[in-house]
Parts: C-alpha cells; structure tokens; sequence
C-alpha cells in the first residue's frame, strides 16, 4: 500500500440528493472512495445508481435545483471541494480536475474549431500568450494521437469522426495536466473498434502523466480491462468495492455477481447455440420509495427476513474488499 | 428449419446527396451495397457491423419501410420487393419489427393496452371484449400483468416498455420478427431478461429473428447464425459456431479482439484496427476495408472480393481467403 | 456546510403536490405571472358570458341628457358624447372580444392543422405548394392582411372572425408541420406502418394527438394577437360596425375628440384591451413552460 502523500482525492461520506416533485431522491448517498496518483478507479452501476451523479459531484457540476450536495467531502490534493466558494472551484475545475463526457459532439462547441477550443481551456488556467497555448494545442492533439495535428486543430467539430472528437475531447481536458481525470461512460457512444482505441489511449496517456483517474461505466468488460480497483453502485449506495482482481474472482455482493451472471459473454469454442441467460428479475427501484432494509433485496435470490429491515454495513472482507450485504459470506457458493 | 422463409438478393440502397441550391446530386450514399442472405424458418440470423455499416438500412427494407434502390426481396418464395401498398398489408402480417429506443416506438398517449391492440384491430382480427382478451394474453407472454393495459408509457421501465413492443408485433402472429438493436438501449440486468424473453418466445412459437446489433455478445447469445456487415456489404457469415471460433474476415477478427472481456487476468486491450470507419459515401475502391486492415494487399485496392464459401457454410468476402474455398 | 430544511426544499420542488387541485395550485404558485393570467382571462369571459347581468346600463341606449359625464357613483366609468355608459359598453365589448378571439383562433388553427398535418404528411409538391402560399401571407403583417380582408368582405362579426382567421393559418400550419416531420420519423410511427395501417390512420390516431401540446401554446398565444389585431381593425373603422360596443371602436370614437375633455373614454377602453391582452399573453407563457416536453420529468 502506499502512502498518504499519494492520494489525489479523497471522497468521504458523499450525500447529493434531489428534490423533485415526486419525493426527495438520494442519487448519492454516503458515498466513500478514494484515487491514487496514476491509478484507475472504475465506479459500475446500472442507469439510475448514482454513478454520474457521483462524478458531477466530483466536479460540483450537480444542476441546482433540483439537486444539492448535502453532506461528506471531496478533497482534492488536499482540498476540500466543498468548502470552496465558486470562483476558486472555477479555477480547479478544468486545471486540476476535468471530465470527459460519453457525447463528444455534444460537449465541443460545434462552431469553434477544435485547436480554438482547446487554447480557451488552457488560457483559462494559465497566463499564456496565444502562440503559446496554440503550441500546445496542437501539441495535446499529437499526443492523443491525431494524425496531422496542425490541421485537424483548424478543423470544427462537425468535420471530425466521433473516435476523433472524443480523442479532442480527451486533449482537451488533459491540456492543463490535471490531477484527476473524470471519464463518464467515454466510449459508450463509440463503436466496439473505436471503443477498444479510445480506451487504450486514456490508459497510455494515464500512465504517461501520472493522473488519476475515474472511469464511470457500466460495462464490466470494460471495467476489466483498464481498472485497478473498482467501486460498484446500486440505488445510490456503494455496496462493493475491491480490486479488479478480487471482485472478478469472487464478488460479495449478490447484485455484482448477478450483473456478471448476466452480461453475455463472447463465447469461446462450443457454446451451446442459444443459451439463456441468467437474469436478475424485476428491475431497479425508484430513488425516491426505496424499499427499507437493502435496495436490493426485492431482487436477490438470498434475502432473508434481516435484509428487509437494516441495511447491511459496510464489512471488509479482507485485502480492502469491502461489501453492504449480511449474506456476503454465501455469496460466491450459492449465487453462481 | 428447412425451406428459406425470407430471401434477399443483391439489395442495394443508395441515397443521394443533395447540395446547393439547386439540390444536385453531389455523391451518393452507398448505405446498402449489394447484400444477399437467407433465413430459414425458426433460426435466428444475427446481423453485426459497426454504426453506418447499413444493417439497419436492412432491416427496414426487409419490411419495405424504405425501398430499395434494386435487389429481390421473397418472403415465402414470394417477391415483395415491388408490391404496392395495398397488396402489401396481407404480408404486414408476417413480419413484424421490434425498435431499439423503447422510448421512441410508444405512442405516449395511448395507453399499453391499445398500442398492443392497435395491430389486431387495424387487420380487423378482434375487436370489443374479445381485443381485451386477446391484448390480456399477449400481456401474459411477454411477462407483463394484465392489470397495467390501462398505464401509460411512461409509467413504465425500460425493459417493460421493450416488453409492450415485443407484445405488440406478436399480436399479429408473423412469421419473421426483425429486432433491429432491440437490447442496446437496456440495462445489462434487464437485457439478460428481454433477450431470454425472445429465446423463449422463439421456442414456443417458432418464428424467425433477423436480430441487428452492435454487440457480438448479444448476437452471440441468441444467434443460430451470424452476418457480419461493413460498410454495406456482408463480408462474412458462417454458423455461429464456426464464425466465433474460427473468424476468417480480418474484420471479423478486429471486432471480436476488440470486445472487453470481463475478465482482469485476460488483460488484452491492443486494437487491431487503427483510424475510423470511411464515409459510406464514397466508400473505398476495391475492399471496403482495406483502408484499415492489417493484410492489406496491393490487389485488395482494387479488387472487389465476392462473398463466397471458405468451408461448410462458412462464406467470407476476403482475398486472402482465396483458393480456401471450392468456389474462388 | 448550512443545515439544510428538507421540508421546505421538497416543498418547493412540488413533493406531494399530486392528485388535480393540489398540483394545480402548486402550478399556481410557480408560475404566479401565469395564474395572474388565468385569472385575468376567467374574469375576462365570465364578464363576457354574463355581461347582461353585470352591465347597469343598456349599451347602446342613448341618454344625450348625461353625454359625457364623468365617471360617478352612477356611471363608474361615465358617459359617451351619446351618453351610453361607458362601464356597461367595456362589459359588453368584452363580448365581442372573446367572440373574435375564440371564433378566429379555433377558426385559424382548425384549418391550420388539416393544411399542417396534409403538408409535413404528404410533402413533395403539396407541401412546396402551402409553404410557398404560406411564405407570401407571412410576408404581410397580420393587421394589413386583416385590414385588405375585411376592407373585401365588408366590416360584421363573422367577416371579421375570417379575416383575422386567415393570417393565423399559416402560423399555425408551419407549427404543426414541423412537428409532423418530426414524428413522421418516429419509431412507432414507422411501428404503426409496418402493422399496415393507413397513412391516415397514422396521421390522425398517432400524429395529431402529439401535437396538441404545441397547438395549445400557440393558439393561447395567438389568442391575445386576435384580440388586438379586432381592436385595431375596430378603431381604423373596418371591424366591428356601430352600434356594437367593441373596445376599438370606442377607442377610435374618441380618441382625437375627446381624450382632452373627457379622458376616460379613452383610458377606460385602453385599460380593457391592453388587460385582456396582457393576461393571455401571461398565461400563454406559463403554459408554454409547463406543457413544454423538456421541461416534464
């Protein structure tokens, strides 16, 4: 384990709720994590599990009204986020924390071309010349490997591909080297090919420059393949975290290993034609009637009378593989 | 599953573009370029490719929702490429559609059970109680309560919405069912839970699937047998079986080595294709992919290579898969 | 970090305002400019609706005893140089009013949708046909249309309805044909095409009902145009024909004679139109924001 002078950030005990008019809706509810330098944090959950809204937070981007954040700590670098007044966030956000978003042509203005854009951000956080912040403009555009960076840097948004557009994307929220990068479900947009592009060059460019880094995603394979550790969310709540290792090898919670039963799989040689899956019945509940007891536990195929009544703490199992369940320890032999 | 239920041959669509002011024709959208497959009754055939690779463009020309620039069209050994709308309507019966956004293909002011209705009563099949009845039990089928027909659209979830839309092309009975990325847009819990609908669903009523996505796991699930498209065209399709452990098409195999797995110890995230897939409008001469493939010959920029057979039933769209096959 | 009150949070956000009543009243006190409205086109109609019981006077009886009188405890409004009562003349305007204003815009927008639904419907060379018609009458004012109208047909109640109907047509038109094309390319209007149904069974049973929303915000907000485009045509001498009392003809009766010697002949009729006006405009911007689909949950 490292130490303490590697944390980038530090979230403790989040709360973001929203007040609308069919209830108060906890999307973030006393949610815990934290991101090394360097390292890669996955945070997976299904729509509606808090997972975006969690990473708004992040960011203090929550649309106010009707969402609010009303408890816990985010700290940056040794900052508190949330104590900052707005015009101090302002000079963070995008300098020591940026965000990626799954729509790049939706977060690029569509008449400003891409190398413009790009000089805005730096010259945002940075008392640079034009010149200069073109420099590197085109310099961040090489290094997310766009071919022919000078010109696609004159370019506007509509004239580039969708793979190109979220490397632009990426270029941009690198462009002041920040701490933290935040990546909400980056290459769900983006076909398979691109997909497996845009993924392998935010790893290499992590590895390059030493951020850290928050992969919001729903897919495991995804999560599998660039994560180190792994937070899984459900109604709001954490109720998992470990290391891709060990949640892949043997999950704690009933709902993780449900969502991994489910996922069809690229099948190896001789897989029956047609096989069912297995599902997880019913389906996720509403934020705003949660159900007492675990969220859960209309769900899963372990409840007990216990789960409808408390919500199940927290438990390390070991190695930092922390579960909210009070079946965790049966999970592994009788889920499968 | 013995004779052809829906035949396609050499279907073509083009798209012109238009520019300035006097609307010229400026290029032409290659969306479907010369495609042929067949699917027997009771299989599932399932069609991947990438986004502008023309598989939906397929799919609704299968049922005349656009119409084809040329090419044949057989459901049960009868053309229907050029049947007028009115000598259409008796073969609306059969083929029936299933949409990706769950949220788009309900009418949001009608209710459940008159959306899952409105197909028997256009083909005047039931009506009064008997609709009600008839609409209850396709209800029943696809999991839903017949208690919720009176519920709007968005009083339901997404999977239960993809649930009223597969209700409703069963109303009519059809023979071919095309699900043009019926899952992608659901939640990988309740995906599980639709795609095994439409297995069971298959099983008990035996019709045929032409299943589009993007997702080879998907199409891996449900799919007796699998074409691949690029760029308009079918540049491999094999039994399932044998497509996913033996892929011939260099794309094919760049596809399926780009799909995550959900596995930490099979680390492998190398793309095997670089760059962007090209614009369909003037799409590349000779093989269409070519541009990014990483066998590439100097013959494949200009040869055109045919689909044609590699081994039993296996047929690939691939110069390098020449003298393989006993019809190159 | 300040305590935050949940109660009050939610409360705002219209937490438990469900069920008619509740929800409408929590509407109210959202939009309370638009509520101001609503209120002001109620007691609008109702004053129409029931403006002989409300009126102390006969409108059009002439009293050349009482010609301009001031405003009294008698005549709270005081008298024309006829000496009709001024009071009992706006509350039978309100009549006349409300008559142009609904006949014209059910008139304006019912025609509309037929030629908004056939264009976005059918397009090709009938849609290029209304467009470009509809191009040359949007290339006019709504009043200089109106006023060439009924200068044509001759100045009465349901001339007048017509000739304020007709500009609205296409206004209304290109509304609904935008979202036809729009909703022509929905996936369950293409579902209900691959079932078999008929185009216009299509148009009407899954076009139509989804335009209603736009059509209401926009013949609510063409409603107070209407009313003011009567008024004008009224005060330049082509609306209305005397004896009625409409708001503009009394406007343009006095307002050169008398607006020094007898000013409330002229404020009082001004005071009503631009009420009228005003309210529905209200209204019509609250209801855009509450029927707008971006803004629904």
């Amino acid at each position: 384990m490292s130490d303490a002078s590697d944390l980038v950030l530090d979230v403790k005990n989040l709360k973001t709720v929203f007040f609308t008019n069919s209830g108060l809706f906890k999307a973030v509810d006393d949610v815990s994590f934290h991101v090394r330098r360097g390292e890669t944090l996955a945070i997976v959950g299904e729509s509606g599990c808090g997972k975006s809204v969690t990473a708004l937070s992040l960011m203090r981007l929550v649309p106010d009204p009707p969402g609010r954040i009303v408890g816990g700590s985010v700290t940056l670098e040794g900052t508190d986020l949330l104590a900052l007044d707005d015009a101090k966030m302002r000079a963070i956000r995008g300098n020591r924390i940026s965000m990626i978003f799954q729509e790049p042509m939706t977060s690029l203005n569509p008449v400003m071309r891409i190398g413009d854009q790009i000089v805005e951000a730096v010259r945002l956080h940075r008392n640079l010349p034009v010149r200069e912040a073109n420099g590197i403009a085109v310099e961040m555009l090489r290094l997310v490997r766009i071919p022919e960076a000078a010109r696609r840097a004159r370019e506007y948004p509509h004239q580039l591909s969708g793979g190109m557009r979220q490397r632009a994307m990426i270029a941009m929220a690198l462009a002041c080297r920040p701490a933290l990068l935040i990546a909400d479900e980056p290459t769900t947009a983006l076909d398979v090919t691109i997909q497996a592009q845009i993924l392998a060059l935010i790893l290499d460019l992590q590895k390059e420059l030493g951020t850290g880094l928050v992969l919001i995603t729903h897919d495991l394979g995804v999560v599998a393949q660039t994560a180190q550790r792994v937070i899984v969310m459900y109604a709001g709540k954490k109720v998992e975290e470990a290391t891709v290792e060990a949640l892949f090898a043997a999950p704690k919670h009933p709902y993780t290993r449900g969502l991994m039963a489910s996922i069809p799989a690229v099948p190896a040689s001789g897989v029956a034609a047609q096989a069912r899956l297995n599902e997880i019945p019913g389906t996720v509940p509403s934020l705003v009637r949660l159900p007492k007891g675990c969220a859960f536990a209309p769900r899963c195929k372990l409840v007990v009378k216990r789960c409808q009544e408390e919500y199940p703490p927290l438990q390390d199992w070991g190695g930092g593989h922390l579960a909210a369940c009070w079946r965790a320890a049966e999970v592994a032999e009788e889920v499968a | 599953m013995s004779e052809a239920l829906l035949e396609v041959t050499d279907l073509m669509k083009h798209y012109p573009v238009r520019a300035g002011v006097l609307r010229r024709q400026v290029g032409t959208v290659h969306a479907v370029d010369g495609v042929s497959f067949s699917l027997r009754t009771g299989e599932t055939l399932g069609l991947v490719g990438e986004s502008g690779c023309g598989k939906s463009t397929v799919a609704r020309s299968v049922l005349r929702l656009v119409e084809p620039t040329s090419g044949q069209i057989r459901l049960d050994g009868e053309d229907i490429t050029h049947l007028s709308k009115t000598e259409l309507r008796p073969h609306r019966r059969s083929m029936q559609i299933v949409f990706q956004d769950p949220f788009a293909s309900l009418n949001p002011r009608m209710t459940a059970g008159d959306i899952v209705g409105e197909p028997l009563a256009v083909h005047g099949l039931a009506s009064g109680k008997a609709l009600e009845a008839r609409v209850a039990k396709l209800f029943e089928q696809v999991g839903l309560r017949p208690d919720q027909m009176g519920n709007f659209p968005h009083q339901f979830s997404g999977g239960q919405r993809q649930r009223i839309c597969i209700a409703r092309a069963l109303a009519l009975e059809p023979r071919l069912i095309v699900c043009d990325e019926p899952v992608s847009a659901l939640d990988v819990s309740i995906q599980a839970q639709v795609i095994n609908l439409l297995i069971d669903l298959q099983r008990q009523h035996g019709f045929s699937y032409l299943f589009i996505a993007h997702d080879l796991a998907v199409v891996a699930h449900i799919s007796h047998r699998v074409a691949v498209m690029y760029l308009g065209r079918i540049v491999e399709i094999a039994d399932k079986d044998e497509l996913f452990r033996n892929p011939r098409h260099p794309y094919t195999q760049a596809l399926l080595a780009s799909v995550p797995i959900a596995n930490p110890h099979a680390k492998r995230l190398t793309p095997l294709v670089d760059g962007d897939v090209p614009s369909p409008v003037n799409p590349p001469s000779g093989c269409a992919f070519h541009t990014r493939c990483r066998f590439a010959m100097e013959r494949c920029k200009t040869e055109r290579p045919a689909l044609v057979e590699a081994a039993n039933g296996h047929q690939v769209a691939c110069l390098l898969n020449e003298g393989t096959g006993r019809s190159a | 970090m300040a305590a935050i009150d949940y109660d009050l949070e939610l409360k705002r956000a219209g937490a438990g305002a469900t069920g008619g009543w509740r929800r409408a009243l929590f509407l109210a006190q959202r939009h309370v400019l638009g509520a101001a409205g609503l209120i002001i086109m109620i007691v609008f109609a109702l004053t129409a609706i029931f403006a002989n019981v409300l009126a102390r006077f006969d409108p059009l009886t002439v009293d050349a005893a009482h010609a301009l009188a001031r405003p009294s405890a008698l005549h709270w409004m005081g008298t024309d140089s006829f000496g009709r009562d001024v009071f009992s003349r706006i509350i039978h305007g309100a009549r006349i009013s409300l008559a142009v204003g609904i006949g014209s815009t059910t008139l304006g927008a019912s025609i509309g949708v037929i030629v908004g639904l056939t264009s976005g419907y059918l397009s090709g060379w009938v849609d290029l046909v209304f467009q470009r018609v509809s191009d040359v009458l949007q290339a006019l004012p709504l009043l200089v249309l109106a006023l060439v109208m009924t200068a044509a047909l001759g100045p009465s109640l349901p001339n007048v309805i017509i000739a304020i109907a007709i500009p609205l047509i296409p206004t209304v038109a290109r509304v609904i044909r935008a979202n036809t094309l729009a909703l022509r390319e929905q996936p369950f209007v293409e579902a209900a095409k691959s079932i078999g149904m008929s185009e216009v069974r299509i148009a009407l049973r899954h076009v139509l009902p989804n335009t209603l929303a736009p059509l209401i915000v926009l013949a609510t907000a063409q409603l107070g145009s209407t009313i003011l485009t009567e008024a004008s045509l009224s005060f330049l001498g082509l609306g209305i024909p005397e004896p009625y009392p409409s708001w503009g003809r009394m406007l343009s009766e006095s307002a050169a004679e008398y607006v020094r010697t007898a000013p409330w002949l002229v404020i009082f009729p001004g005071i009503a139109i631009s009420l009228a006006v005003f309210g529905t405009n209200l209204f019509g911007d609250a209801l855009r924001d509450i029927l707008d689909p971006r803004q629904r949950g």
